[in-house]
């Protein structure tokens, strides 16, 4: 597969800036994310990547003393301006933890969860067939569709994550945003999430952080290498491993930092 | 990969109407908790309001200026006997009361002849002229100064001539119980409150300290451990009354055991059946905050000194317990909050007995301020409204200032690893 | 002997084996190794612990016995034939000749508690000097043994360790014993209370006057049910209503909305309004509250509306166990973990939605124990419902009406002149226990609930 770079980027972040309680986090950070594309954030950590996926849904809001500046735009929206609505923001830009977070609910009321808080299903036949597209693109249909009514949190750790990936395309997200999905799980259930990854790549923009290079490798068309909160090198994955236009990039791909 | 993507139209009117409706109830959620944190505050305000309006007057006290002509009383006392110790029985005997009452014509206070009888002890020659005594204002006179009902008595009258004064009552903190609620103070509880908490004291600190040492440091995990864990637990959480009935049984001897009465262990009323009743209730509440705190210090201060080669009494009496000791005290002052303010079982344990001097040791027959104050809101005078509020004021003092102290040191030494 | 008198001689001999033990061990010869088992003042803590265990341990136990053998001894004085065959009575004279032989102030009403105060003064001088040298002995040998023990290998070090232990765990009996001692107090009593009016009756029975007890059937008058409906209206039913939401909402407001500033100002005022005593409370209720929901009530049309109703005991109950309540929630909230809010939050869940849909429904066994604890706080509390609930009890859904509960017919039980034997005064001890057993059924469930839900999130 080819890289398609579109006209006009899904997000695009100018010269952000983050601070937590005056202590900077985030320095003049800028970069465009693609639909239908997956974009890596790699980098040693505490370097900012995390900080700043949360930026790009304003899960920074929930930290009374973290700050952004800058601008961000969703389809050319700044979702920092007063007229952007949160609740929407989110339902159109979806997030996945580093530690798979199910609800205690059944494995039916976590999927169903986003769409009835926004009202998305019509009937109960609609919400069956949200949960059921919902867990079927997230892999995890065929293993749970005898039991959807037993918790959440009965699942393995890597059908967790999936679960928690279902519950996150069924609100129909435009943007998934993905924090180190698979520090908490095995081998096999990385395999799994990386090809899951790879599925949804066709329908979602994603935006995966992670500290493991060669799953940025695997799984990303794009890369940004991030390090003490900013922005090193942004630009192709192939060209980000193979050929590194700035010395600090080469210094981390090639294992003398991190 | 079934059925294509449809975009969800986050702009259409529909969409938009369901999100202003969530951000009203979201709003209107918020409203709720904010109003319900007001109205508790509100309430607490309310309290303490009405509590400071209705006990203000308890500590001020309208004096009346009264003329005495004792050589018209023709009081049949000796200068003899009023030197001797029987001073009292004799004034008493000699008809003072009836006399001072007469004189009053209403404007002094039932006690007031008491005033008089201890300034004719002070000054013996004052039986030969007549003198101008400052006297305590009938309850009458107490009413129509703060603007209450017209006594009859044209007060403004004596008022203009500055026959009339209110002062700060300074015997409602230094006199005991009486019938009088103008006579009536509050140190006779407050002393047999605080020999009370001094009893509770000197039990339940070392005891409550030290079996949490036992089940933090020493227990090994089994069964009997556990039972004691739980029954600890339990005990924190049992109604205080049931304390009382235990007093009244175990302490006050009317548990019978072995088929007959132990007799009474201690006197009925005595300050230290209370101090063991309160101890006995207060006791978990200190040995779960000690084991809190106990828990709280980290195990690498534990093997820092066992690796210097301390002995385990060592390391825990050494380093454990002054590591440990804010929050201990912490635990302990709650505690003593508590049983300061418990009123249930002593009432229970004969507490509530009408003491007009002040205890003077811990088996003496007290009372405590919180039994005085149920006692006083019983009384139909409306004077003991006043001397209610205001025992309670000062109640509310010690226990704020005891609470404080509790907050202050859990925020100065909170978490400093 | 004087007891107080009696600890501090104890005491002070322990003082002084203290320092002789550490002033022997402090003279020891080292000899070439320098160095010695144990420090000389552990020596010297062996030494004292000798001297006050042994004596102190005697005292309690003289103190629990010598009772009997007073008692033993007044029954032998000529006197004692003269009293009645009935144990009730009988104990009665015994306990005022007690009181008599304390207090010389006091006299007597009966004429044979007059004549046997004597006999119980002198018996409780004799066994109170026997008690007292023997437990002096004691200190004294206990002392004298320890000292002759002491060397420069002795290892005193271990051994006061031991002692040390051993009070340790001698403490943390107490709490055991505590318990128990309260349940068998309870137990005792109440059964005596049994072998007059059946058990049935009491738990049963629907009516309660105990003004007016017929002698031959006592059980008649002696019905709980309306004291369990009252205390169970006014504290699980009224002040939950005010309770659960108030302190439900405040919890919920301060640890998800309130800035951080108004959070360190209403949590201590709420602890605070935690730490009112409960008179103030009841005399609230007495004299503010309860007119006003009777002038309420009044408006509202209804004429007979009680000065003493349900409604203004149960209202401020209610109010007291706000803060409880909000601290219960505020545990259980603050016990689920943040990743769960964040999930539902980077869904596009407002706070609200979040709050309700999510955090409530995760802490929502802890929320449940915390309610369970508030109901056996509110069924336990005594003084509000003593001073603003009536004495009449009446089995009623108004709460206009008055309405009485089982901790207030206690303390009107044992407050009264009746005199202690009587199944009146018993009553109270069968009405305690009752009281009791739900209250610790509530905690142990509710505590066991707590426990397990801490543990399903670590």
């Amino acid at each position: 597969m080819t890289d398609r770079v579109p006209s006009s980027p899904k997000m695009s972040a100018r010269g952000v800036n983050v601070s937590y309680g005056g202590t900077p986090a985030i320095q003049d950070v800028s970069i465009d994310i693609d639909m239908e594309n997956v974009t890596a954030f790699i980098g040693p950590s505490g370097c900012g990547k995390s900080t700043f996926l949360r930026t790009l849904n304003r899960m920074n809001d929930t930290i009374p003393s973290a700050k952004v500046t800058g601008d961000i735009t969703l389809d050319g929206e700044d979702i920092y301006s007063a007229a952007m609505d949160v609740v929407q923001l989110r339902a159109r830009v979806g997030m996945v933890f580093q530690k798979p977070n199910p609800f205690p609910k059944s494995i039916f009321e976590n999927v169903a969860y986003g769409p009835r808080i926004h009202g998305l299903a019509a009937s109960r036949p609609d919400m069956e067939a949200i949960v059921e597209r919902s867990l079927k693109r997230a892999g995890l249909w065929d293993e749970v569709k005898d039991r959807l009514s037993d918790s959440g949190t009965a699942l393995s750790g890597g059908q967790q994550q999936r679960l928690c990936i279902a519950r996150a395309i069924a609100v129909d997200p435009e943007v998934i945003l993905m924090d180190e999905p698979c520090s908490a799980l095995d081998p096999i259930a990385t395999a799994k999430i990386e090809e899951l990854i790879h599925e949804l790549r066709g329908r979602y923009a994603i935006v995966v952080v992670t500290h493991n290079m060669q799953q940025a490798a695997r799984v990303s068309q794009r890369t940004a290498f991030f390090h003490l909160g900013q922005l090193v090198e942004y630009g192709a994955t192939d060209d980000i491993f193979t050929n590194p236009r700035q010395e600090r990039t080469k210094d981390y791909i090639t294992g003398r930092y991190g | 990969m079934n059925s294509a993507r449809t975009p969800t139209d986050w702009k259409g009117t529909a969409m938009q109407a369901r999100i202003r409706r969530r951000y009203r109830s979201e709003r209107a959620f918020k409203l709720a908790g904010l109003a319900a944190v007001i109205l508790s505050a509100a309430f607490l305000a309310f309290l303490l309001v009405t509590m400071a309006w209705n006990g203000a007057g308890g500590f001020t006290r309208t004096e009346v200026a009264l003329k005495l002509d004792f050589p018209a009383m023709a009081l049949p006392v000796t200068p003899t006997q009023l030197r001797s110790p029987a001073a009292d029985l004799a004034l008493s005997g000699a008809g003072l009361k009836n006399a001072v009452e007469t004189a009053g014509e209403g404007w002094v206070s039932d006690s007031a002849w008491m005033k008089v009888r201890d300034a004719i002890k002070a000054d013996p020659s004052m039986l030969g002229r007549s003198q101008v005594i400052w006297l305590p204002a009938s309850p009458a006179v107490e009413a129509e100064m703060r603007g209450g009902p017209d006594a009859g008595l044209e007060v403004h009258v004596l008022q203009s001539r500055g026959l009339v004064r209110t002062g700060f009552n300074l015997d409602f903190l230094t006199a005991s119980n009486s019938t009088d609620p103008t006579a009536a103070g509050i140190w006779g509880a407050l002393k047999g409150s605080l020999l009370t908490m001094l009893v509770t004291f000197l039990i339940a600190f070392p005891v409550g300290v030290l079996s949490a040492i036992y089940l933090e440091e020493y227990a090994a995990r089994n069964r009997w451990t556990d039972l004691i864990e739980v029954s600890i637990n339990n005990l924190a959480a049992v109604p205080s009354i049931i304390f009382g009935l235990l007093g009244l049984a175990v302490f006050l001897g009317t548990f019978s055991l072995f088929g007959h009465t132990i007799g009474p262990l201690f006197p009925r009323s005595a300050a230290v059946v209370g101090g063991l009743t309160l101890a006995l209730m207060i006791m978990p509440v200190i040995v779960i905050a000690s084991r809190n705190a106990i828990k709280a210090v980290p195990p690498s201060i534990r093997d820092a000194a066992y690796a210097v080669g301390a002995s385990r009494v060592q390391v825990v009496f050494h380093h454990v317990l002054p590591l440990a000791l804010p929050g201990i005290l912490t635990g302990t002052i709650i505690g003593m909050a508590r049983a300061l303010g418990e009123t249930a079982p002593l009432l229970l344990i004969g507490m509530r007995a009408f003491i007009v001097t002040p205890p003077e040791g811990f088996t003496d027959p007290s009372t405590v301020l919180p039994v005085q104050i149920f006692l006083w809101s019983d009384e139909v005078s409306r004077g003991f409204i006043e001397k209610t509020s205001a025992a309670i004021i000062v109640l509310l003092v010690f226990l704020l200032a005891m609470n404080g102290l509790a907050i202050y040191l859990r925020n100065k030494f909170e978490t400093r690893w | 002997m004087n007891a107080f008198a009696l600890l501090f001689l104890i005491a002070g001999l322990g003082l002084i084996g203290w320092l002789t033990g550490r002033a022997r061990a402090v003279r020891f010869d080292r000899g070439a190794r320098g160095r010695v088992n144990s420090l000389p003042s552990q020596h010297g803590w062996y030494v004292a612990l000798w001297t006050l265990l042994p004596a102190l341990l005697f005292v309690a136990v003289w103190s629990a016995v010598s009772p009997g053998l007073i008692r033993q001894a007044v029954l032998e004085h000529p006197a004692a034939a003269k009293l009645s065959d009935f144990a009730f009575e009988r104990d009665a004279v015994i306990d005022e000749a007690g009181r008599v032989a304390a207090d010389p102030r006091a006299s007597a009403f009966n004429p044979i508690a007059a004549e046997l105060a004597p006999a119980v003064r002198e018996a409780r001088s004799r066994y109170g000097w026997m008690g007292g040298g023997t437990a002096m002995l004691l200190a004294f040998a206990g002392g004298a043994f320890a000292f002759s023990r002491l060397s420069v290998d002795f290892r005193a070090r271990t051994r006061v360790e031991r002692w040390v232990m051993l009070i340790l765990l001698l403490a943390s009996l107490i709490a055991i014993l505590t318990t128990i001692g309260i349940f068998l107090s309870l137990l005792w009593e109440s059964l005596r209370f049994f072998s007059a009016v059946s058990p049935v009756e009491l738990l049963f029975g629907t009516h309660w006057s105990p003004q007016v007890i017929d002698p031959k059937h006592p059980g008649a008058s002696l019905g709980a049910v309306p004291l369990f409906w009252g205390t169970f209206f006014i504290g699980a039913v009224i002040a939950m209503i005010v309770a659960i939401p108030f302190g439900l909402m405040s919890a919920i407001y301060l640890t998800q909305y309130a800035p951080a500033r108004v959070r360190a100002w209403m949590k201590p005022m709420l602890e605070i309004l935690a730490g009112v005593p409960t008179v103030v409370y009841g005399y609230f209720a007495a004299l503010t509250v309860a007119p006003a929901v009777r002038n309420l009530a009044v408006a509202l049309g209804d004429t007979y509306a009680s000065s003493e109703s349900a409604l203004a005991a149960g209202l401020v109950m209610g109010v007291m166990i706000i803060p409880f309540v909000s601290s219960m929630a505020d545990d259980a909230i603050a016990a689920v973990p943040t990743a769960m809010r964040d999930g539902s939050l980077a869904m596009g869940a407002t706070t609200s939605e979040t709050i309700g849909r999510v955090l409530i429904p995760a802490a929502l066994p802890g929320v449940v124990a915390g309610v369970l604890l508030a109901v056996s706080r509110a069924i336990g509390e005594t003084m509000i419902v003593v001073m603003a609930a009536s004495g009449a009890a009446n089995v009623t859904l108004n709460p206009f009406e008055s309405a009485t509960t089982v901790t207030k017919q206690i303390v009107d039980l044992l407050t009264g002149e009746a005199e202690f034997d009587s199944p009146k005064t018993l009553a109270a001890f069968a009405l305690g226990l009752t009281l009791f057993v739900i209250t610790l059924l509530l905690n142990i469930f509710a505590l066991r609930v707590v426990k397990k839900y801490r543990e399903a999130y670590e």
